[in-house]
């Protein structure tokens, strides 16, 4: 993964906005900021301290070159999708889009923040969903309530019990989901063809190795 | 006058029937007013109203009537009689409109409508009608000075119009500024690239145009005269100066660069640093190919330092935004971008700003790569072969620097705009006395006069704020201080080519508007059209030039005997001279001190145990009585006490008014009139300031009469001031019960 990092910053001479239109979903829009704030003004997270920098301040930093800052930011981690910057963006900048582009790509380079929790849900989820094509809600739960132990998971479990039992009596939990039955796609073999024919896209797309 | 006709009319429509006692009227304009003949009509506007006026000039001989209807500002057009001097009784907004309709309030009000029955009857016997003096020059000729943009855009306007046009030039070529831009800012759809600056095109049509006369290599030497007969001596370089007669004059002089040596600190006068004229230098040397230093190496990396010594703080460079510069450096960004879009350029703001439809330019040099950043330069050094530029990022709040090959820095305009009028008018005074550097000082701020007037008040328009030729005339943007000169383009306020356009086209427009009103013996802006004019009754005159010095549009000269010297095209109407006048010989036909000297005796007032007192409203009829009559109109009510007479500037205001009114029995008198000082508001720019200056003189007065400084109110009123004013003249009102009756009363 550093490997791709390295060679990143080698193919885009530092020039890290370049690099970030190419790169990133929604990248391109990245140079039409005015710098009003507004996002920064419309943030329902109202910057609590997981967010170092507004999206302004991002995409200032972007043209700024601030390579290393930027990718290792958390912030654009914290970002909770409720697109309300995205809606008031005087210039129409798809900045929820542009926040997660950002994200998954520090991802992709390996310099995304460790033990970042947004970050942990999202893998576990994709790894979860794409295993079978469906969520496996039973595995997913034990997943992230043990991630902090087993004492902290057991807490959580009990904590949430009367939530699964509901869940189960109205037929909307599988508990043997557990022991791997449970809904499943159909043609599982097709889902990872797809998956991987996307990946292949998208390495070519942006001039990248194939995984 | 010996066959003076007078006649009242008397109308009952709006409700001036039902509300008032006509009969009363009738009775008050035949016995007291004294008129030949008294009408009321149930519709007095209406056609047939109308026409029984008009039959009574025809066929009765009226040669002056009272219309006793509504305010002076309404029906303008029913009531308009050219032969016939005409005053108007406001009783409807004056009256009904402000007072309640209950039977408690009937007394007062039939009080106040019949002093103003009586004021406008005694009014129209005071008055002549204006014919208007016709001989003050008729030469249709517009004189444009600067052959920039806006010059040309002036010439070519009026032009096209069909008035012939002198056009100067002090360079050897028509197109100023904007011929020496490689290319200028988008004026049309899509606004997104830098188009031809449309000189060549422009003189082409100067030069085609058999209505327009350029002189190049010449400037004024002497422009003497009045509006419709200027006399103006071209000075050419290497030739015979010579001599043009003009009706009106557009200065479109423009303005030159801010010096970027006075910024060593941002690198003014380093090799690779140049202002945005030296870009644009540089951008048409290249001629689309790369752009290259003056040491011929080809940039690369360029960056623009934006507001360069303008929006200056500290006092030291201007102090203002030159509005142009966020475009033109958006422009020049993409000279480069355009040409290689490889090239690092970047824009160095604190605050972005594109008028007009700059906002698509803007958005297309980021589509185009252009980094835009918000940062406050501090230094720009020398480093390498290049520069090194220390800013604050804004955004990301550090310190930070950037290479860049060339510098560029948008420095803004100062105007070309003459000298400073007062500054001229304090060193000849020194200079007077004997002071040789003053002397020297007196020379040096000639030389730089582009009109070089012959007016009094110095040699060219003043300027207002930061040098500029504007005249902040609030509602009326191209009005100057001298009439028919007008300022057009940057020499007025800092803009870009397009506003210079559309200023320069508006400005012919106003000249020319001004050179035909000249021509008919009329007034300019803002009593356009008024054919009265003031007379001096010199036998009277004690030659004090108080009308002189205080004219606000330098219309008065001295004649030899030190007479006042009316340049009657010059005026404006305002009516200063006849306020500032101590032995009142100063009149107009239609408005004197005898007009409104008449008005005050006319009104009655009560005995001092009546509980009735009378307070006079002396308005300014530009905005504070349009403001009383929008009150009205909104039945905002006020005190039945005050009789309100509209004055055409609190500057014609004569004190002799005040102290007769306060001899006669008035218990206070109201003054309102527009803001003054530097941001004034006053339609003749110094007309309402002279009139408080005069009126703070008449506070001794009152300490000599034994009266309270309070019987005198001065109001500063705005035209918005509708909800307010009828408040505030109550307030006067209580204030004047409380302090007791006047002891004048009945003397």
């Amino acid at each position: 993964m550093s490997d791709m990092n390295q060679q990143m910053a080698a193919r885009y001479k530092n020039n890290f906005l370049k690099e970030v239109e190419a790169q990133v979903e929604m990248g391109e829009w990245v140079k039409m900021c005015m710098q009003c704030g507004v996002c920064a003004g419309s943030c329902p997270t109202n910057f609590h301290p997981g967010w170092e920098h507004p999206p302004q301040e991002i995409f200032m930093m972007i043209r700024a070159g601030k390579r290393e800052e930027v990718l290792t930011s958390p912030s654009m981690w914290m970002c909770t999708s409720c697109y309300n910057c995205y809606v008031r963006c005087p210039r129409k900048l798809p900045i929820t889009h542009i926040m997660h582009g950002l994200a998954e790509y520090a991802y992709q380079l390996g310099v995304a923040p460790k033990f970042q929790p947004t970050q942990h849900l999202s893998k576990t989820f994709w790894d979860n969903c794409t295993k079978t094509g469906r969520v496996n809600e039973v595995k997913l739960t034990q997943t992230l309530y043990f991630r902090d132990g087993l004492m902290a998971g057991i807490k959580q479990g009990l904590a949430m019990k009367d939530v699964a039992l509901g869940l189960v009596k109205a037929k909307r939990l599988n508990l043997m989901e557990a022991l791997g039955f449970g809904h499943k796609c159909k043609d599982i073999k097709g889902i990872h063809a797809m998956l991987a024919k996307a990946r292949e896209l998208e390495a070519k797309r942006k001039g990248r190795q194939p995984a | 006058m010996a066959d003076m006709k007078t006649a009242a009319y008397i109308c009952k429509g709006c409700e001036l029937g039902t509300r008032l006692d006509a009969a009363a009227l009738v009775k008050t304009a035949t016995k007291e007013g004294k008129m030949h003949l008294v009408r009321e009509h149930d519709f007095l506007c209406s056609a047939e109203g109308v026409a029984m006026i008009q039959n009574d000039i025809d066929n009765e001989g009226v040669t002056h009537a009272a219309i006793c209807a509504c305010s002076r500002r309404a029906k303008t057009e029913a009531f308009n009689f050219p032969t016939t001097a005409i005053s108007r009784g406001n009783l409807r907004e004056g009256v009904i409109w402000v007072r309640p309709d209950t039977d408690e309030a009937r007394e007062t009000t039939q009080e106040m409508a019949e002093d103003y029955v009586r004021m406008a009857c005694a009014e129209v016997k005071a008055m002549t009608q204006p014919k208007g003096n016709p001989n003050t020059g008729g030469v249709k000729t517009l004189l444009v000075v600067g052959g920039g943009i806006s010059g040309m855009t002036a010439a070519l306007e009026a032009a096209r119009a069909g008035y012939k046009v002198v056009l100067v030039e002090k360079t050897g070529a028509l197109g100023g500024w904007t011929a020496k831009l490689h290319k200028r800012i988008p004026t049309r759809e899509p606004f997104k690239s830098p188009e031809d600056n449309g000189i060549a095109d422009l003189i082409a049509q100067i030069e085609a145009d058999a209505n327009i006369k350029v002189y190049l290599n010449a400037t004024l030497a002497k422009t003497a005269g009045a509006p419709g007969r200027f006399k103006v001596d071209i000075a050419v370089e290497s030739g015979p100066t010579a001599t043009e007669d003009v009706g009106a004059i557009v200065q479109a002089t423009g303005f030159t660069p801010y010096d970027m040596n006075k910024l060593p600190h941002l690198g003014g006068g380093q090799a690779n640093v140049v202002d945005q004229a030296g870009l644009e230098a540089l951008a048409r040397a290249a001629n689309g190919g790369p752009i290259k230093r003056a040491d011929g190496k080809e940039v690369k990396s360029v960056v623009f330092v934006q507001c360069a010594g303008q929006r200056d703080t500290t006092g030291e460079h201007l102090q203002y935004c030159s509005g142009h510069c966020c475009n033109t450096s958006i422009k020049q960004a993409m000279y480069f971008k355009d040409g290689n879009p490889d090239i690092d350029t970047v824009v160095l703001y604190t605050d972005l700003r594109t008028p007009g439809n700059g906002e698509d330019f803007y958005r297309s040099a980021q589509n185009k790569g252009v980094i835009f950043s918000k940062g406050a330069v501090s230094r720009v050094e020398s480093a390498g072969g290049g520069c090194k530029v220390k800013f604050k990022d804004l955004i990301l709040n550090e310190e930070t620097e950037a290479e860049a090959d060339l510098v560029v820095l948008a420095t803004g305009m100062v105007p070309t705009s003459g000298p400073d009028l007062d500054a001229l008018a304090e060193a000849t005074r020194v200079a007077e006395g004997g002071d040789e550097a003053a002397k020297e000082q007196v020379i040096q701020l000639r030389s730089k006069s582009v009109l070089n007037l012959e007016y009094r008040q110095g040699p060219d328009i003043p300027q207002f704020k930061h040098g500029f030729n504007d005249s902040h005339f609030i509602c009326f943007p191209y009005e100057t201080r001298r009439t028919a000169i007008y300022a057009a383009g940057p020499v007025r306020r800092p803009m870009d080519t397009a506003q210079a356009v559309e200023d320069a086209t508006g400005a012919a427009m106003k000249a020319i508007q001004a050179m035909e009103n000249a021509g008919l013996g009329r007034a300019a802006h803002p009593r356009a059209g008024d054919l009265s004019f003031p007379t001096a009754r010199l036998e009277g005159c004690t030659q004090c030039k108080r009308c002189t010095v205080e004219c606000p549009f330098g219309a008065i000269d001295e004649d030899e005997r030190r007479f006042p010297l009316f340049n009657e095209s010059r005026c404006r109407r305002c009516g200063t001279c006849m306020g500032a006048c101590p032995v009142r010989v100063i009149s107009f036909e239609n408005y004197s001190v005898n007009t409104v000297g008449a008005q005050i005796k006319a009104v009655d007032i009560p005995d001092e145990f009546s509980e009735k007192p009378r307070i006079l409203i002396l308005a300014c009829e530009n905005d504070a009585y349009p403001a009383l009559d929008m009150a009205a109109m909104n039945r905002y009510e006020y005190s039945a006490f005050v009789r309100a007479i509209p004055v055409r500037c609190l500057g014609s205001v004569n004190t002799i008014w005040i102290t007769d009114a306060l001899n006669s029995g008035f218990d206070g008198v109201m003054l309102m009139g527009c803001k003054h000082g530097e941001e004034y508001q006053c339609h003749f720019v110094k007309g309402s300031e002279l009139g408080r200056y005069r009126m703070s003189k008449v506070y001794d007065t009152l300490k000599g009469m034994n009266l309270e400084e309070q019987r005198l109110m001065d109001l500063e009123v705005a035209i918005t001031d509708i909800e307010t004013l009828p408040q505030r003249i109550n307030d006067y009102a209580a204030k004047i019960v409380e302090m007791g009756m006047s002891p004048f009363k009945g003397l």
